[in-house]
């Protein structure tokens, strides 16, 4: 269960807004570029500190000024997917999807077992010696989700996660991170700016304008005018 | 009669063919013209015999000696000084950016009588060091310190824009699946940036195998000691001329090789981008 509140003096506006996700749950951040969607991502997995505010992920506190607190980004255990498809280009997809269990210390023959567990699960075990720079968009973005999700995080976390997809992987994407959030049981943020997105892939939607919420209820429900975008 | 206007056009496409030809002709000329000259003024049995002079063979390895330890130094230091530059604010950042690009515009000479100012034995902090009978000045490790003070600069710079350039979000990322910093530099940062800082680090190596006036203010010019290849050359001028026409040759090809790595570098750098 992800709990948070963010107080953040932005350039143009503040960013003043509590977000709550429960197991399992989806919630979809919706609003226009620049309405500090991102933002509440970054400051979620500690990339951008909150000026002031909380954030409790499954009852432990991972950020609160008045306790002291500040979990560092690397202990937060957060898969964050970010935009554009990041893949580790040098490596193969083998050594991406690796990458957090080795940072994490685990043994060879668990990196072993969950590496190729995540690589079918994805659907990318053909793929698992080529270097992932040489990989497509679709292929990048299920690189990018296994390698967060074989950490097992906590919460995950997607940052437009369908832009630059053909319809098949839009569609491929969605089905993988609503199966592995109800399995795990993990609370999810989307990040996006189409309505369609939202009704496909969420349980909820947070509707955010210039740094508040604007609208919070049910996908189906958006209101057309909540979210001035000319992308739906 | 007026030429007619397709006929002038001609004309003047022509002279502009003519002109741009002349120009790049000579400016090729004028930089090749002097460096072909070394090769005519020598015979290869010439070149060969001369190749085992005891002077050709100190200097040559002195030169090569030196640079690498110096280059080995720069990027050790250099490396990580870059990064943690580059990653943080820190009050009297633009003071060290601007140190950092002072000796690539300060004269050798005067970097030599800087160095010699503070290190040599009566210096500011040479005479420290001599009480505990340590010289520094007029030895091999003077030669090092000088070449490093000239040629460093070429190394950091690249270090630092590569660093700046590079897009953050490899970093978060590693930063969100649970690598410490040390693991990310290692295995992300310097990997992605290794190509560029190898280019870096070949110029350097240039650098400091052509450093000559900082080496003669602050190392001297003993044979074995501290005479590299350019101070060689120069002594060859007033005694044996042969000697100094080989090692030149050397250093042609030496830089000829490094200017082709820094090229072949650049061409990988773009096709793995």
């Amino acid at each position: 269960m992800l709990d948070a509140i963010i107080h953040k003096k932005l350039r143009d506006f503040s960013l003043d807004i509590t977000i709550h996700a429960g197991p399992g749950e989806i919630v979809v951040l919706m609003g226009e570029n620049g309405a500090g969607k991102s933002t509440v991502l970054n400051s979620i997995s500690g990339l951008v500190p909150p000026d002031t505010g909380s954030i409790q992920l499954n009852g432990s506190v991972l950020f609160d000024p008045g306790m002291g607190v500040n979990v560092p980004v690397e202990n937060r255990r957060i898969g964050y997917v970010f935009q554009n498809s990041v893949v580790f280009p040098h490596f193969s997809v083998r050594d991406n999807i690796a990458f957090g269990l080795l940072a994490q210390h685990k043994s060879p023959v668990f990196i072993k077992e969950h590496v190729e567990h995540w690589m079918s699960a994805t659907g990318i075990e053909d793929l698992a010696d080529v270097r992932a720079g040489n990989l497509s968009g679709g292929q990048k973005q299920r690189v990018a989700l296994a390698r967060a999700l074989a950490t097992e995080p906590a919460l995950l976390m997607l940052d437009e996660p369908f832009t630059a997809l053909d319809a098949d992987n839009i569609r491929l994407v969605k089905e993988l991170t609503r199966t592995f959030v109800t399995e795990m049981q993990i609370p999810c943020l989307v990040v996006t700016h189409r309505i369609t997105d939202s009704r496909d892939i969420g349980d909820r939607v947070d509707v955010i304008c210039r740094g508040k919420k604007e609208w919070e209820g049910r996908p189906d429900d958006v209101p057309v005018c909540a979210c001035r975008s000319e992308d739906r | 009669m007026n030429p007619s206007p397709v006929f002038s056009e001609k004309i003047q496409r022509t002279i502009t063919c003519i002109g741009a030809a002349v120009l790049v002709a000579s400016v090729t000329l004028y930089l090749a013209f002097p460096v072909v000259a070394l090769f005519f003024r020598t015979t290869p049995e010439l070149f060969f015999s001369s190749l085992s002079n005891p002077d050709v063979i100190s200097a040559l390895f002195l030169s090569l000696f030196t640079s690498t330890i110096s280059l080995g130094v720069v990027i050790l230091v250099g490396t990580p000084f870059a990064y943690v530059h580059c990653r943080n604010d820190y009050p009297g950042k633009v003071i060290v950016d601007t140190l950092i690009d002072l000796p690539l515009v300060l004269p050798p000479a005067v970097a030599g009588l800087a160095l010699l100012v503070l290190w040599g034995r009566m210096g500011i902090l040479g005479q420290y060091l001599s009480l505990f009978g340590i010289s520094i000045a007029f030895t091999t490790l003077a030669v090092i310190m000088a070449q490093i003070f000239v040629a460093s600069p070429f190394y950091l710079r690249q270090a630092k824009s590569l660093f700046e350039q590079l897009d953050p979000v490899y970093e978060q990322t590693a930063r969100t699946l649970g690598a410490s910093p040390l693991r990310i530099f290692a295995l992300i940062t310097l990997p992605l940036t290794a190509n560029g800082l190898v280019s870096g680090a070949v110029m350097t190596f240039g650098r400091a195998l052509g450093e000559f006036g900082a080496t003669p203010m602050f190392a001297g010019n003993l044979p074995g000691v501290t005479q590299t290849m350019p101070l060689a050359v120069y002594v060859g001028m007033e005694g044996n001329f042969t000697v100094g026409l080989t090692i030149s040759i050397l250093l042609v090809i030496i830089s000829f090789a490094i200017m082709i790595a820094v090229r072949l570098l650049a061409r990988r750098e773009a096709s793995n981008a």
